[in-house]
């Protein structure tokens, strides 16, 4: 008899139906991925496994775990069931932990409330469970509050509650979304260490995660279970058009088309750029420093990092939306200085940015029609309302949006529709370079591609250069001429798209390459994931500012700045880049 | 959905509008006027056919016209504090939360101190200090009333000014003016009708408070507070003479209660899907 | 949590001294003072007690005499109660209004709280609804406007509780000062609580919470009831505010010796001395009752504290 048995689920809100008809079971000790898109209804499914639905919600279907018919029982009955035989960690552990309790409270109270220990007991066994996931110092951070932590040791804790209580199922709700890739490797990790025997129901919108983690898969769509098989299996030959479209759309870092080295004329050009912001009392965050690039006309570059390695920082102080410490920013032959309010017209109108999220990025209160002419009115005022309202048609039409959306306001659009929007507002005066500052992190996989492919037709249409900003390395590969990594506001290495990922020279980008998920289960295991995560910009580490995570670290690292050199076409600044061997 | 779709805002808004009117009608329409004194009919309960709709008070004067003055009066209070929190509280918000920084800091803990004070009672000592005086009144109202505003606006201002369309519009080289008037306004409309609504309650209790204790409007002059100090020393002989004011400026401030409520309601469920 | 503290009561004091500054000044700007009455006293005489009180003196000086004298704790004579000082008048009366007041606020939270707690964990039922209709109702309803009606109803119709405060000894006597009181802010505290609670429910700790199997108890006593307590102390302040303003119009219809009903005497007597060393008393005790919230604030809120 299997562990979990779910029968004929099917979750409405409303006349909306958001999971429909869904069966599925988990063995004892089996690791199975559920994917899908957003919307897909795939967490709705896991809350609704331990009956935590929404009130609105109206559930049909059954539910078995082991003896007990979870569909079926008392609020008392889930109590005994929940973290004691089912643990659960969710998406964002910033969220999901009580900002107000110290961890180890947290962590007591499960224990306590489900008198597994005496309270003299508790406080040892929530230290040895805080030690078993892996957080240093755990009697410091048994007194922590979460805010207090880094994101990936929130998350250890996170695991830590869900797996005190020794569950025989643990679900985990896009446990990794949140978090930086090395980090997220380093947890992926743990929790494949940790388990045990512990059964796994893994939900994510991630195929790369579930190749590498998971024995069997299924696949949801809008609410539907389109199809469910071991993970080689499916990835080998997938049935459902979906399962299909869904692989097809996931960039391959390892087997990708990438394009072709660019030879324009350098058009936009950085040299020392430093940016700092000053933090409360007068201390100051170097988010940016020193950091020089050049951009080529109808080239892509992309700027790669992990949070905090000041890549939007970078391009806002380009833009000139926040002030450059030093350095000069040279577009087109002259220097552009001061915020972006003195900047010359045509400057403002050749340089545009699409930001993350589309949302936030088109006013609430604008229909689309305006929201898109208005760089029009700016910067030709002389235009008459008709010739206003082609050039908009011809805007969207461009991003690939019919008419029918002119008269939409922002909250009328899907995801993908506003990101369209909010490119087509950028497009309109004809800019020579575009920056994008993670314009399809907030987007599904296949509206991704899509928004991907647009940009890069435009490009080939008009010439347009690109700086795409990401800490999506697959992405990166599939769309960038060069690539520039930051590491905590300082350059470490640039290089051709080709070089990068076959050569790369610096042991960061090397490891930030290895810590890509691989949508594919049949590639070899991963080398051990990049220890430690990125320490405090107000405090950062001496010489190399990757040496304490560094596996080549020497003496020298710790006492000097390495300087910028040149290997082979390839610029990075490591010490030990000539003698150490990276490529794969 | 539009605004009237809300019941709320339909009820509570058609109530004030019909009390409005009858407060600027009625007291036109009866025979009497709410100064002259009749020793004939002191305390006369209230009847249809006696002509006096809300009773007599202690010195014969017709209640229901009296009570239509107060009305008039508690009406002029929302009027004048709905322009104070406008003017002051929305503009001293604005402009602290578009520039931001130390200025921003400034400018709200100066707020949080005016926050922190006693004002009834500064009121009440200013009050005896200088003439009782009407317009002191207003001034008394205005000094509390803005401070409230002034905080809503500045937050929501702060965190539109960190909004990407901002950015965007920035970057594209539209004008600050330009900015303040296409992107902040239109999103802080919402906010600042609700509260409107929601201060002008505030504004009448502070008068009527006033009045209540004998230092605001003057005799023959009345406003609702007043009556019901009035009221209050009747009011074991002639109940009505308490209950019917304290009733209507209860309904009156139920309503503008009710009706920021709804107001809230209407533009939280706009522009979200 | 020290450091915090600290910074919280040096932050109090420039308040404080601007509030004793304005109500100092406003106070002797006033044109008038307590002792040209309608019987004008003989100039000599008049000198005399000006020279006693020292209001002959200039103003900044008079200014500094008065905040020497409230540093040692002397607010000065009264002039109208000529053989007492305004420290033992407040001395008579600030007891009375401070248990009426605090029974009053305890009332306020405990019931407030319950209301508002107890309406979001029925979030949409009947009993949220009508438990927001009585509060909807209680803070649209003044409290000079209540405590007649409650007067009138239970005192004079029905004769089940003393309309006055001297008629009667015993607890029975505070019922209505307190209830009336209360009143209000229960309906606002409620408010603030049901929606706060009801935020609060839906963060994500609170799921995780729930999918601890902690229990509905444990979930609401441990884990929301924290956050969610923090609009209800921000709204101390101006609840500590409204219930000072409320004992005015309370003491007088109850006919309770308090601190209100000195101060509106005092007032109407310009009684200078009084009404200025009340106004100053409670703007410390508001000052300092803001400055017990704020760190209270930061013992519930970690990341406050460490700002």
């Amino acid at each position: 008899m299997s562990l979990l048995e779910v029968d004929n689920v099917s979750i409405r809100y409303g006349d909306n139906t958001v999971v429909d008809d869904v069966s599925f079971s988990i063995d004892r000790g089996e690791s199975v991925g559920l994917v899908g898109e957003s919307g897909s209804g795939k967490s709705q499914t896991a809350l609704s496994i331990l009956g935590l639905l929404s009130r609105q919600a109206r559930f049909s279907g059954r539910i078995r775990f082991d003896d007990v018919e979870l569909d079926k029982a008392t609020e008392e009955q889930l109590n005994r069931v929940r973290a004691r035989r089912i643990g659960m960690v969710f998406q964002d552990p910033m969220q999901a932990l009580n900002p107000y309790l110290r961890v180890g409270r947290q962590l007591r109270a499960v224990l306590r409330c489900h008198e597994l220990a005496t309270a003299a007991e508790c406080d040892a066994r929530v230290m040895e469970m805080l030690e078993r996931v892996g957080l240093p110092d755990a009697q410091r951070q048994f007194r922590a509050y979460p805010h207090q932590l880094s994101g990936g040791m929130r998350q250890r804790v996170m695991l830590a509650s869900a797996l005190i209580a020794g569950p025989d199922l643990l679900i985990a709700d896009e446990p990794t979304t949140a978090l930086d890739v090395t980090v997220q490797a380093q947890i992926l990790e743990l929790l494949e260490e940790i388990r045990d025997d512990t059964a796994l129901l893994l939900i994510t919108h991630d195929l790369g995660i579930v190749a590498g983690h998971c024995e069997r898969m299924l696949v949801l769509e809008s609410g539907r279970l389109v199809e469910s098989g071991p993970t080689t299996a499916v990835f080998a030959a997938p049935q459902h058009a979906h399962t299909r479209a869904l692989l097809a759309a996931v960039p391959r870092i390892d087997r990708v088309d990438i394009p072709p080295p660019a030879t324009g004329q350098s058009i936009l050009g950085v040299d020392g750029a430093s940016v700092s912001y000053r933090e409360r009392g007068k201390q100051r965050l170097q988010a940016v420093k020193g950091v020089n690039m050049s951009l080529r006309c109808g080239e892509t570059i992309a700027v790669v990092g992990e949070s905090g390695s000041g890549k939007s920082s970078l391009v806002r102080a380009m833009l000139g939306l926040v002030p450059m410490e030093s350095g000069r920013v040279v577009y087109a032959g002259t220097p552009l200085e001061g915020p972006v309010e003195r900047r010359a017209r045509e400057h403002r109108r050749d340089l545009q940015l699409v930001f993350q999220d589309p949302a936030s990025a088109l006013n609430p209160q604008m229909r689309v029609r305006n929201i898109v002419s208005e760089p029009l009115l700016v910067h030709e005022p002389g235009l008459s309302a008709r010739a206003r309202l082609k050039r908009v048609n011809a805007a969207l039409e461009q991003v690939g949006l019919a008419d029918e959306y002119l008269l939409r306001y922002p909250h009328e659009l899907s995801g993908g529709q506003a990101q369209r929007v909010a490119i087509a507002r950028a497009l309109i005066l004809g800019p020579k370079v575009l920056f994008c500052d993670e314009a399809v992190a907030a987007l599904d996989v296949s509206v991704r591609q899509q928004v991907l492919d647009l940009l890069q037709r435009v490009q080939a249409d008009t010439g347009l250069s690109i700086i795409f900003i990401s800490h999506d390395l697959a992405v990166v590969r599939s769309i960038s001429h060069r690539v520039l990594v930051l590491y905590m506001g300082r350059l470490l290495e640039v290089a051709d798209n080709a070089a990068l990922f076959s050569h790369p020279r610096h042991p960061y980008t090397s490891a930030l390459i290895d810590a890509v998920p691989v949508p594919d289960p049949v590639v070899a295991p991963k080398k051990a994931p990049l220890r430690g995560e990125v320490p405090s910009l107000l405090n950062p580490p001496p010489g190399c500012v990757f040496h304490p995570r560094c596996e080549h670290a020497r003496e020298v690292c710790s006492a000097t700045l390495p300087p910028m050199r040149d290997i082979a076409g390839t610029r990075v600044a490591c010490h030990r880049a000539d003698e150490i061997d990276l490529s794969r | 959905m539009s605004v009237l779709g809300y019941s709320t805002v339909r009820i509570s808004g058609g109530i004030l509008v019909a009390i409005a009117i009858i407060a600027l009608v009625g007291p036109w329409m009866s025979p009497h006027d709410y100064a002259s004194t009749d020793f004939d009919n002191l305390l006369l309960p209230p009847t249809l056919s006696g002509g006096h709709p809300f009773g007599s008070d202690s010195l014969g004067r017709d209640l229901f016209v009296r009570t239509m003055m107060g009305v008039r009066v508690t009406l002029l209070v929302a009027i004048v504090a709905s322009i104070v929190s406008l003017v002051i509280g929305v503009a001293y918000g604005a402009v602290a939360g578009f520039v931001g920084g130390r200025t921003d800091a400034a400018m709200m803990r100066m707020v949080d101190t005016l926050y922190a004070l006693p004002f009834i009672f500064f009121v009440i000592l200013l009050l005896v200090a200088f003439e009782r005086n009407f317009l002191l009144i207003f001034v008394a109202i205005g000094a509390v009333n803005w401070l409230d505003m002034a905080r809503i606006v500045r937050g929501q201002t702060l965190s539109l000014r960190e909004r990407e369309f901002v950015e965007a519009a920035r970057l594209t080289g539209v004008s600050t003016p330009r900015i303040i008037v296409r992107h902040i306004a239109p999103n802080l409309i919402g906010i600042v009708i609700v509260y409107l609504t929601l201060t002008i309650p505030q504004a009448i209790l502070v008068e009527s408070f006033l009045s209540y204790l004998g230092l605001g409007v003057q005799e023959p002059q009345t406003s609702l507070g007043a009556l019901v100090n009035d009221g209050v020393n009747h009011m074991e002989g002639a109940s009505w003479a308490l209950l019917i004011p304290a009733g209507l400026l209860a309904v009156i401030l139920m309503s503008f209660n009710f009706l920021g409520d709804g107001l809230r309601d209407f533009f939280d469920s706009r522009h979200t899907s | 949590m020290l450091r915090y503290t600290l910074l919280r009561i040096l932050g109090a004091i420039p308040t404080l001294l601007l509030v004793i500054a304005i109500a100092f000044m406003m106070v002797h700007a006033a044109p008038g003072g307590p002792f040209d009455d309608d019987r004008a006293l003989p100039p000599a005489i008049e000198e005399n007690i000006k020279r006693y009180y020292h209001l002959d003196e200039p103003l900044p000086k008079q200014f500094l005499r008065y905040l020497s004298g409230l540093v040692r704790g002397d607010l000065g004579p009264s002039y109208v109660h000529v053989d007492y000082t305004v420290n033992e008048l407040i001395a008579d009366a600030f007891p009375r209004s401070l248990k009426i007041g605090a029974l009053a606020m305890a009332l306020a939270l405990l019931a407030g709280l319950g209301a508002g707690t107890l309406a979001a964990l029925r979030h949409d039922s009947w009993l949220d609804r009508v438990v927001m209709a009585i509060s909807m109702t209680g803070i649209s309803i003044p409290v000079f406007v209540f405590a007649p009606i409650l007067v009138l109803l239970f005192a004079v119709k029905l004769n089940w509780l003393p309309a006055g405060w001297t008629s009667s000894s015993g607890v029975s006597r505070y019922l209505l000062p307190v209830v009336t009181l209360a009143l209000p802010q229960i309906a606002y505290i409620a408010r603030l609580t049901r929606a706060s609670m009801i935020d609060v429910l839906q963060r994500d700790f609170i799921r995780t919470a729930r999918a601890q199997g902690l229990g509905t108890m444990n979930v609401v006593w441990l884990h929301a009831l924290k956050p969610a307590m923090l609009p209800v102390l921000s709204y101390m302040g101006p609840a500590i505010a409204a219930i000072l303003t409320g004992s005015i119009v309370v003491e007088q219809i109850f006919g309770i010796g308090g601190l209100g009903h000195f101060f509106v005497n005092g007032a109407l007597n310009r009684d200078y001395t009084v009404v200025l060393g009340i106004v100053v008393f409670y703007a410390a005790l508001i000052v300092f009752l803001n400055l017990v919230v704020d760190i209270l604030y930061g013992a519930i809120d970690p990341r406050v504290r460490y700002r």
